[in-house]
């Protein structure tokens, strides 16, 4: 079931929650809408449920206005942040109520749920209350009562967001899993981009009510379309530079950018991600480095696979991040005051626009 | 009665004690209390339940008991008595349920809607409890005598709000409307909204909403304002000496019937009514609250 959203406005009050959002989900696929709170991602996810009806602006199921119909009447499945299960029911009643409402008989309501608690691999559990669950298992719960009515989408707001670090990837992983064999059309909510990449086919990044780049994970993430973006995946250093003559300055080392030939110097912002920058030991090299920035260490962390190196420019105090493979890293003697040299592989440049606003 | 009090409670200022659970917690592992902990406040409930409610009501049984069961009988079993009884659990049963169902509607709308007037209304809702009741008593009866505002237009069709079953029932109804909204109110309040959207989107109808996720966690709040709105009715005099006329076999409710026993001097009489009255009322609260803690159980 595809959807197509056209020019959905929201407001409440004289906050604008969605300004002229459009947009489409591909039959089948899994989108994530990405975004701060307050960008609009949850109002537009509850505006294809049918719980919110947008001011102006329609939305078409596979063709067909739906803008109208009651959420009662819509056949997607829901699963709420917080899990909404109902409490006074046992596990197995909570996935049967949609079948119940529906007056379907008794044995094919047991042969179904029975049927989703083994997908979500709670057999067994059915008797329990919610209460008597951990989070991982409410949230299988809440999927399984979602899917029991066999809906044409799949909508989810914010997941995993009240789940511990690591049941939050196992369930993400198992969810994408679930998704792939069941093929349904999929949209879920989240402020982690990491949690956005990792899972959807399709990522849409929203702020103040408004799509700011919707593409692959690849695409948002190597081509970040506004500062916005780049801004909200987060990890990046920032420069207040300027351009001139087809040339951007970081930190006085000159970078392409075509875009701007002109002679008149414009303020911009230049990006640049830890992993983007390369750092080589000052006493290492004889010579620094062509178009590299001389700085000292100020801070040496390691996280995984990598090390995250903090350094300062020389006569600067601002904080450059740089991140060096940790086999490399193990090499060099980084401390506090070592002395290295900072070459830039890739930037991106940004004019600020008049509608840049974080 | 107040040797037995601190005779039970687990001396809360001693040091010996204090010192002693410090060094070595018993088995269990207990957190340590940041408010003052069992010690201190058993005794004071102790204290407060057994001076203030147990030691009263034993006197009264006391007392009672000194006539033996056959004077007991003979005292309290009269017929005027067992009407009195009658009207007395039949008005406050049929107010605490009008009570009850009237207060969820109250508190629905206090929680769930916000209009102009609404605190207004909120504070309203409580003057029932500060009034006097025998000032309830008598507007009620004033505006529903056949003169009445009311009463002139009601008399007519046949509807006697003065001197009449109904009227216990009204002023009972208004006693007791507090309790039941007050105590529905909060649990509405914190209602997970969320529950009510998911049985949307499973394709409730509004009333399979109400019926099958919203009911049920209210319900034991309901039983409970049930109890409380009963249990007020049962011992409300004030405002019902003033409506019912008092009548004898027909009006006169328990607590009417032994203040006029009292006023005969017949002392032994008005108490074996009262032990009576207050044997029915524990035992029909005894059941109310063990149903609703069942209720509660289940809205785990």
């Amino acid at each position: 079931m595809s959807i197509h959203i056209r020019n959905v406005t929201k407001h409440f009050g004289t906050f604008a929650a969605l300004d002229d959002v459009s947009l489409d989900v591909a039959d089948g696929s899994l989108l994530a809408l990405l975004g701060p709170s307050g960008s609009g991602k949850t109002t537009l996810l509850r505006i294809i449920a049918g719980l919110e009806h947008p001011d102006s602006g329609s939305i078409e199921e596979d063709g067909a206005d739906i803008t109208d119909l009651h959420a009662r009447s819509r056949e997607v499945g829901f699963v709420f942040q917080h899990y909404a299960l109902f409490r006074h029911m046992s596990v197995f009643e909570n996935v049967a109520f949609g079948l119940r409402v529906r007056k379907t008989p008794d044995a094919q309501v047991r042969s179904r749920v029975e049927e989703l608690l083994r997908l979500v691999r709670l057999e067994g559990l059915g008797g329990r209350k919610p209460s008597q669950l951990s989070g991982g298992q409410r949230q299988r719960v809440a999927l399984a009562r979602a899917l029991a009515i066999r809906p044409k989408i799949l909508l989810l707001d914010e997941p995993f967001g009240a789940l511990d670090a690591k049941v939050r990837v196992e369930l993400r992983q198992w969810l994408r899993r679930l998704h792939d064999e069941i093929g349904m059309t999929s949209v879920f909510v989240t402020h982690d981009q990491e949690e956005a990449f990792e899972l959807a086919d399709r990522v849409v990044v929203m702020n103040h009510g408004r799509i700011e780049q919707e593409g692959t994970p690849d695409e948002v993430f190597d081509q970040p379309a506004t500062p916005f973006v780049m801004d909200f995946l987060g990890n990046v250093n920032v420069y207040h530079g300027r351009v001139e003559n087809g040339r951007a300055f970081w930190h006085g080392i000159p970078i392409d950018y075509p875009d701007y030939p002109h002679a008149q110097a414009r303020d911009a912002r230049v990006y640049l991600r830890p992993h983007e920058l390369e750092l080589s030991l000052a006493a290492e090299a004889r010579r620094r480095p062509e178009n590299s920035l001389a700085a000292s260490v100020v801070r040496v962390s390691r996280s995984g696979a990598v090390t995250r190196v903090a350094c300062r420019p020389h006569g600067s105090d601002v904080e450059l991040h740089v991140d060096v493979p940790a086999d490399t890293a193990r090499g060099w003697t980084l401390e506090p005051g070592t002395n290295v040299a900072i070459t830039p592989r890739r930037a991106r440049v940004f004019l600020p626009g008049p509608e840049y606003v974080i | 009665m107040i040797a037995f009090a601190i005779d039970s409670s687990p001396l809360p200022g001693s040091t010996t004690e204090v010192s002693r659970s410090r060094r070595c917690p018993r088995g269990r592992r207990r957190r340590p209390a940041v408010l003052p902990g069992f010690g201190v406040s058993a005794a004071i409930t102790s204290i407060v339940v057994f001076s203030l409610i147990v030691f009263p009501l034993a006197v009264l049984v006391l007392r009672a008991a000194s006539l033996g069961p056959g004077g007991f009988l003979a005292a309290a079993w009269t017929p005027r008595a067992r009407a009195a009884y009658a009207v007395s659990l039949g008005a406050s049963l049929i107010a605490a349920v009008l009570s009850s169902a009237l207060g969820l509607v109250v508190a629905w709308v206090l929680a769930r809607f916000r209009f102009p007037g609404r605190r207004l209304l909120d504070a309203l809702v409580d003057v029932p409890l500060a009034l006097p009741t025998a000032v309830a008593g008598l507007v009620y009866s004033t505006l529903y005598v056949p003169k009445g505002w009311l009463g002139q237009w009601l008399v007519p069709l046949g509807i006697k709000g003065a001197y009449s079953f109904l009227g216990i029932v009204l002023v009972l109804v208004f006693v007791s409307l507090p309790f039941a909204v007050r105590v529905v109110q909060p649990v509405i309040e914190s209602l997970d909204r969320d529950t009510e959207e998911a049985a949307r989107i499973l394709g409730a109808s509004r009333l399979q909403t109400f019926l099958r996720v919203v009911l049920p966690g209210i319900l034991p709040a309901f039983v409970t304002g049930f109890a409380l709105s009963l249990a007020r009715a049962l011992g409300e005099y004030g405002s019902v000496v003033f409506i019912s006329g008092n009548m004898p076999f027909k009006t006169e409710i328990a607590p009417v019937l032994i203040v006029s026993r009292l006023e005969e001097f017949a002392y032994a009489e008005a108490t074996t009514v009262a032990v009576l009255l207050l044997a029915m009322s524990l035992a029909l609260l005894v059941v109310v609250n063990t149903l609703q803690q069942r209720l509660a159980r289940n809205a785990q």
